[in-house]
């Protein structure tokens, strides 16, 4: 095996996979560096779960190659086993056992002796939190626990790669804050992670680079802040005070800074790209003129919801596919 | 995190392929699993308790007296074909039980894992056969009560049954198949009972095959079931059925060497 083979934890060339006339992943190359977090962020049906699916030989790629750190998912896929670890989207872990015997049964199947998998399984559930939950039978189980156990499951063998599917798809806030702690103090033990999510700030808050995914392609690949820069350097936010002045501090906004606002019109809110900061001045003044009264008034950088409007070319939208598909509430993603 | 160091991926000493000793071992454990589950659903079990009494029971008292004169006389041909009709029946739930399970996402994981891949399959099916051992035992004990008193005693039950319990799990390879292929777990029941009725009923389960016509005698003939009906009535009442054992234990290798590969490369290819 070469250096460039090991530096690698995953190298994607023009991955395709079809279901019938969906294109579901339409050539999706990525290189995930070793024991860094890469998120793959993208809308239902965008193709994350298909790609992650070939990676983890759960599913043969049409066309393209897929390597996990220097070995063919298709060629060795016994191999790229042994170096994976997968979370689902949907808990897999057995619903008929409980969480002991789920641990037991995956260590035993991973070759631990009878003791050491009692001893892996105890262990586990003390680190993640489930010790007093662990002779329970999983149907009494919340999802921010099913999911921390199918977590649990997927680090028995310390695999030095592991695959998120959404980990935090239809958590609760605190919980979904806890399995970012996990997740990130996985990565300080020298995981790489591949996480898969819909929530733009996750991606924002975990991942040392991100791909853009979306229609079964990469639409833009980089750090957040790179992301986040090539849609321009910062944002203007105003809070009206009358909604109803909206029309009239949009034409304002746009004659003074020569670009157009975009209205959230709910809560009287104006979201414009700004160039030059010195602007906002001239434009505060215009306002006073006009009797336009604020309530907030905010430059910031980019959410990465702007950067994926502006890369694509359409919004977050929700449309089912056999990909991302179950009817799991579309929460929106909530910004911290 | 107690993980305090991941060994690097290209560090690491992988093969590629699974050894038998692996294979058997994950099968072991898979059947563990299966175990826990028929513990954790007992409710599982009620076709495997009542099937065997209410069949045993009703078949023996409508047929019985029509057939050889008494209930009681009937019993000795009828309950080691009974035995076998029950007991294949209950390897169709294999595959149904098999297609609900694979529907979990539980069977993501297997297949995400560094494990033998007919594993999933096998163990499965080896926990069944704790469903086969229950009915059979229930069976005859249901039998006994009735006043069956086979002349080879318990070793020749205990023959018969070990005889039924495996040419079961070898046919549980072709529900199993069902499992793999259909799309739900209707389905799988649908067809393994199409195969299933023509299999144990054109046999001589319940009636001595000389008053069928030519042709069906001959499919009786040549039917495996009658084969190893004839073998268990043969070990429990203690007469020579060296041939018939042959012939079963013969056609359940050739259905587990053709079935089993056939499904585990369905059930690859499903994932």
């Amino acid at each position: 095996m070469n250096l460039t083979d090991s530096t690698w934890a995953i190298e994607a060339d023009g991955l395709v996979k079809t279901f019938g006339a969906n294109r579901a992943v339409d050539g999706v190359d990525l290189r995930v560096a070793a024991g860094t977090v890469y998120g793959v962020l993208g809308p239902n049906g965008a193709g994350k779960t298909t790609t992650i699916s070939m990676l983890a030989t759960l599913l043969r790629p049409d066309a393209g190659t897929g390597r996990i750190f220097g070995h063919d998912v298709v060629k060795e896929p016994q191999i790229v086993r042994q170096l994976i670890g997968v979370t689902g989207q949907y808990a897999s872990v057995d619903e008929t056992l409980s969480a002991t015997e789920n641990l037991v049964l995956f260590s035993r199947l991973l070759g631990l002796g009878r003791a050491e998998a009692k001893r892996k399984a105890a262990e586990l559930l003390e680190e993640f939190g489930l010790t007093d939950a662990a002779k329970r039978p999983l149907k009494q189980f919340s999802g921010g626990m099913r999911r921390r156990l199918d977590l649990a499951a997927s680090l028995i063998a310390q695999p030095p790669l592991i695959f998120l599917d959404e980990p935090t798809t239809g958590l609760d806030p605190r919980t979904r804050a806890q399995m970012w702690d996990t997740i990130r103090r996985l990565v300080s033990s020298g995981s790489t992670v591949l996480l898969t999510t819909q929530y733009l700030d996750e991606a924002d808050q975990l991942a040392d680079r991100i791909a853009v995914i979306d229609r079964g392609r990469v639409a833009a690949e980089g750090t957040a802040d790179e992301l986040k820069a090539s849609v321009g350097s910062s944002s203007l936010q105003l809070r009206l005070a009358e909604p109803r002045d909206l029309g009239d501090a949009q034409a304002a906004i746009e004659r003074v800074l020569g670009v157009r606002a975009t209205a959230s019109p709910e809560a009287g809110r104006l979201t414009a790209p700004m160039q030059d900061a010195d602007r906002v001045t001239e434009l505060l003044i215009t306002l006073r003129e006009a009797g336009i009264h604020l309530t907030e008034l905010s430059v910031q950088k980019p959410t990465l919801d702007e950067v994926f409007l502006t890369l694509t070319g359409h919004g977050v939208e929700s449309d089912d596919s056999d990909d991302d598909a179950s009817a799991e509430p579309q929460l929106e993603g909530s910004r911290a | 995190m107690t993980t305090a160091t991941i060994v690097p991926g290209a560090e690491r000493a992988l093969k590629n392929h699974v050894s038998l000793g692996q294979t058997v071992r994950n099968s072991l454990s898979m059947a563990y699993r299966g175990l826990l589950k028929i513990k954790r659903t007992p409710e599982q079990l009620v076709d495997v308790t009542l099937q065997p009494i209410l069949f045993t029971l009703m078949f023996t008292y409508i047929f019985g007296g029509a057939i050889a004169g008494d209930a009681l006389s009937y019993l000795p041909f009828f309950l080691p074909g009974i035995l076998v009709q029950t007991v294949i029946t209950t390897s169709v739930v294999t595959g149904v039980q098999l297609r609900e399970d694979m529907d979990k996402g539980v069977f993501d994981r297997f297949r995400s894992l560094p494990i033998a891949r007919v594993a999933p399959l096998a163990g499965a099916l080896l926990a069944d056969t704790v469903r086969y051992g229950i009915a059979t035992t229930l069976t005859f004990v249901t039998g006994y009560l009735m006043g069956f008193r086979p002349e080879a005693g318990f070793g020749g039950v205990l023959a018969a049954s070990v005889v039924v319990i495996v040419a079961a799990w070898a046919l549980s390879w072709i529900f199993a198949f069902f499992g793999v292929i259909a799309r739900s777990a209707g389905s799988v029941q649908g067809i393994s009972f199409l195969v299933l009725f023509p299999l144990t009923f054109l046999s001589n389960a319940y009636v001595p095959a000389d008053t069928m016509p030519d042709w069906l005698q001959w499919f009786v003939g040549i039917n495996p079931v009658s084969h190893l009906v004839t073998a268990a009535r043969g070990l429990t009442m203690g007469t020579d059925v060296t041939g018939d054992l042959f012939a079963t234990l013969l056609g359940a290798a050739i259905v587990v060497a053709v079935f089993a590969p056939l499904t585990v490369r369905a059930y690859m290819r499903k994932a």
